[in-house]
C-alpha cells in the first residue's frame, strides 16, 4: 500500500516539468562546480605531490562536489516537497486518501518514500559525475561511499522535513518558504557555538556538523543516529499533523 | 428493505470549537436501501458525510459499518466505503485510466483483478471513451462520473455521496439519479442533497437534518404525505369577507397573501369544490385555485417551528 502511494507520487512528480527542471538544473550547477574543483586539482597537483601523504583527488574533488550538492539541494528540496500534501489539500483530493483503507502513517510514509526515491534519483546522476573519473584515474571507495551515504541521510531528513512543512499548509509557497527556512536554520545553527550559553547543544543540532565528518570519510554511529533521528522526528509530526485534520476542528 | 444493517451510527456528536455541527445522530442504513439526506445548506450534511467516511473524527458517539467500528478497525471499515465528496476528488493530470488503477489500488483490490475492475466501473459511468483523456480536460459531468467511479470501483457495501448531483446539467442530473437507483438495489447508499425533487425521484428514505439535529426519519410515501399541503391559494377578483369563507366546511382559517387569499383546511377534506360553487354563485371573480405545493422550506418551517418552537424557521 506504502508502494502504490509511493509510485503514485513519483508518477505525479514526472507528470509536471518541475522535476525535470529540478534533475535538469541541479546536474547544469553541480556539473560546473565539479568541473571548477577538477580544474583546481588540476592546478595544484604538482605541488602537493610532494607532500609526504598528499589529498588524493577524492578529497580535493568528491567531497567539495558532495558539500556543495548539499547546499544546492537544500534550495531545492523544499520546491519540490511543498506540493505532497498541500496541492491535496487545495484540490480537496486528501478525502480520497483518507477514506481508503489507509492509516495515516501509511500515507506519510508513501509519499515520503515517492519523494525520497525522486531525490535519490538525482544523487545517482550527481554521483555519476565522480564515478566518470575513474576512466583516468582512482578513486578512494571508502571515503567516496561514506560522502554518498552522508548525503543520502542528509537528503532524507531534508525531505522529512518538505513533507511535514507540505502538511501544514494549502498553499504551496508557504511550505516551500517554511521548509528552506527550517532547514537553513538546522544548517547554521552551529553559528551559535562559541560563548553563547547552550551553544553547544545547538552546534549538536546542527545538519552541518552531522554531515561533515562523512565527507572526511568519518563514519561515526552518532551521526548516523542524528540523521534517523531527525527524520523520523519530522515524519512523526507529518502524521500527527495530518491526524489532526481528522480530530481537531 | 430486509437487507442487512450496514451502517450504523449511534449518538453521534460533532463540535468544532463551540458550534456543534452534529447533534446526537443516530440512524441506521440497510442493504438496497437509497437513504437522502436533506436540509438546507449549511445543516451539517457534510461534516455527517465525512464522519461516516473516516474523514472527520467524531467528537462523541459510535460508527459501525458493515459490523466494523470506524475508530477500532478503520481499515476493514473503510474497505466497505465508497466516498464521493461534493467536489470529486480527482487528479487534473492524470488520465481516466491512471487514476482508477490508482483508486483500485488504493483501495486493495488484487493486481489481478484492478483491469477488470476497472473496466467494469468505466462501463458503468459511462466513462469507457474518455478512458485514455485527461481528467482536467473533462467537463464537469465527466469529472463527476470519474469521482463516482472511484467510489465503487472496489463494489463497496455503502457508498456516500455528498450532493452527487451538484454542478450537472438536467441531463446528466437524470442520468446521475438512474445510476444511483441502480447501485441502491445491490449497495446501501446514502446520499446528501438540497433538492427535494431528487430526494423524492432516487430515495426510499429520507432524513431530514436541520442545525445538526436530525429532524425527520421517514420514508419516501411518508415524506410524500406531508408534503401534501393543505393550503389552497385562492384568487378572488371581488373577495368577500373572511367570515364568510372561514364557515365553509373544513376550511380552518384565511390568509391574505398579497392579492390573494391563502385558505388553510383540515387534511382530508379538500374544499376547492365548494369554493368553486360559491365563488360561482356570489360572483366573486374567481380567476385562480390552486394547491400550494410544499416546498422543502415549508417542511423546515413546519419541522422546526412545531417540533422545537424555540428555533427560527431556517
Amino acid at each position: 500500500m506504502i508502494l502504490t502511494l509511493a509510485r503514485h507520487e513519483l508518477r505525479r512528480m514526472f507528470l509536471a516539468p518541475l522535476a525535470w527542471t529540478i534533475l535538469a538544473v541541479v546536474q547544469l550547477i553541480l556539473a560546473f562546480m565539479f568541473l571548477g574543483h577538477l580544474e583546481g586539482f588540476h592546478q595544484v597537483q604538482s605541488q602537493i605531490l610532494g607532500m609526504d601523504n598528499p589529498p588524493g583527488l577524492t578529497e580535493l574533488v568528491v567531497a567539495p562536489l558532495f558539500g556543495n550538492a548539499a547546499i544546492v539541494l537544500l534550495l531545492v528540496v523544499p520546491l519540490i516537497s511543498m506540493r505532497l500534501v498541500s496541492e491535496e489539500r487545495r484540490n480537496k483530493t486528501l478525502s480520497l486518501l483518507f477514506s481508503a483503507p489507509i492509516s495515516m502513517t501509511e500515507i506519510v510514509l508513501g509519499k515520503y518514500l515517492g519523494l525520497v526515491a525522486f531525490l535519490y534519483a538525482q544523487l545517482a546522476l550527481i554521483a555519476l559525475m565522480p564515478l566518470a573519473l575513474l576512466f583516468g584515474s582512482g578513486l578512494d571507495f571508502g571515503v567516496f561511499a561514506a560522502g554518498l551515504l552522508g548525503l543520502m541521510l542528509l537528503l532524507a531528513g531534508f525531505a522529512a522535513v518538505g513533507l511535514f512543512m507540505s502538511t501544514l499548509t494549502q498553499h504551496q509557497a508557504v511550505a516551500a518558504v517554511a521548509s528552506f527556512g527550517m532547514l537553513l536554520l538546522f544548517w547554521i545553527l552551529d553559528w551559535a557555538g562559541e560563548g553563547l550559553m547552550g551553544g553547544s547543544v545547538l552546534s549538536q543540532l546542527s545538519l552541518l556538523n552531522h554531515y561533515e565528518p562523512f565527507l572526511k570519510g568519518v563514519f561515526d554511529t552518532a551521526d548516523l543516529a542524528y540523521h534517523l533521528l531527525f527524520t523520523a522526528t519530522f515524519l512523526t509530526f507529518a502524521v500527527r499533523r495530518l491526524d489532526m485534520d481528522r480530530l481537531g476542528g | 428493505m430486509s437487507g442487512e444493517i450496514l451502517v450504523q451510527v449511534d449518538g453521534v456528536s460533532r463540535r468544532y470549537g463551540l458550534i456543534e455541527a452534529v447533534k446526537n445522530l443516530s440512524f441506521n442504513l440497510r442493504q438496497g436501501e437509497v437513504l437522502g439526506f436533506l436540509g438546507p445548506n449549511g445543516a451539517g450534511k457534510t461534516t455527517c458525510m465525512q464522519m461516516l467516511t473516516g474523514n472527520l473524527a467524531p467528537s462523541e458517539g459510535r460508527i459501525t459499518i458493515a459490523s466494523h467500528d470506524l475508530l477500532e478497525e478503520p481499515k476493514l471499515a473503510k474497505r466497505a466505503i465508497g466516498y464521493l465528496p461534493e467536489q470529486p476528488p480527482v487528479y487534473r493530470d492524470l488520465t481516466v485510466d491512471e487514476y482508477l488503477q490508482y483508486c483500485a489500488a488504493l483501495r486493495a483490490i488484487p493486481r489481478a483483478q484492478r483491469a477488470a475492475a476497472c473496466d467494469a466501473v468505466k462501463q458503468k459511468c459511462a466513462l469507457t471513451d474518455v478512458g485514455r483523456r485527461l481528467i482536467g480536460n473533462l467537463s464537469k459531468g465527466y469529472q463527476q462520473r470519474v469521482g463516482l467511479a472511484q467510489a465503487i470501483v472496489h463494489l463497496p457495501p455503502v457508498i456516500v455521496l455528498d450532493e452527487p448531483t451538484s454542478g450537472l446539467d438536467p441531463i446528466q442530473i437524470r442520468e446521475m439519479r438512474g445510476l444511483i437507483r441502480e447501485l441502491g438495489r445491490d449497495h446501501g447508499v446514502i446520499l446528501s442533497t438540497h433538492i427535494l425533487p431528487e430526494v423524492q425521484t432516487v430515495c426510499d428514505r429520507v432524513q431530514i437534518i436541520h442545525k445538526g439535529e436530525l429532524v425527520l426519519s421517514d420514508d419516501i410515501d411518508g415524506l410524500t404525505r406531508r408534503m401534501q399541503s393543505s393550503v389552497l391559494l385562492l384568487g378572488l377578483r371581488r373577495p368577500p369577507e373572511t367570515r364568510v369563507l372561514q364557515s365553509i366546511h373544513g376550511v380552518i382559517s384565511v390568509e391574505t397573501d398579497g392579492d390573494r387569499l391563502r385558505v388553510f383546511y383540515q387534511p382530508g377534506n379538500d374544499p376547492s369544490e365548494t369554493l368553486t360553487r360559491q365563488a360561482l354563485e356570489h360572483d366573486w371573480g374567481l380567476y385562480e385555485l390552486s394547491h400550494q405545493r410544499a416546498t422543502l422550506e415549508d417542511i423546515f418551517v413546519k419541522l422546526t417551528g412545531s417540533d422545537t418552537p424555540s428555533e427560527t424557521p431556517a
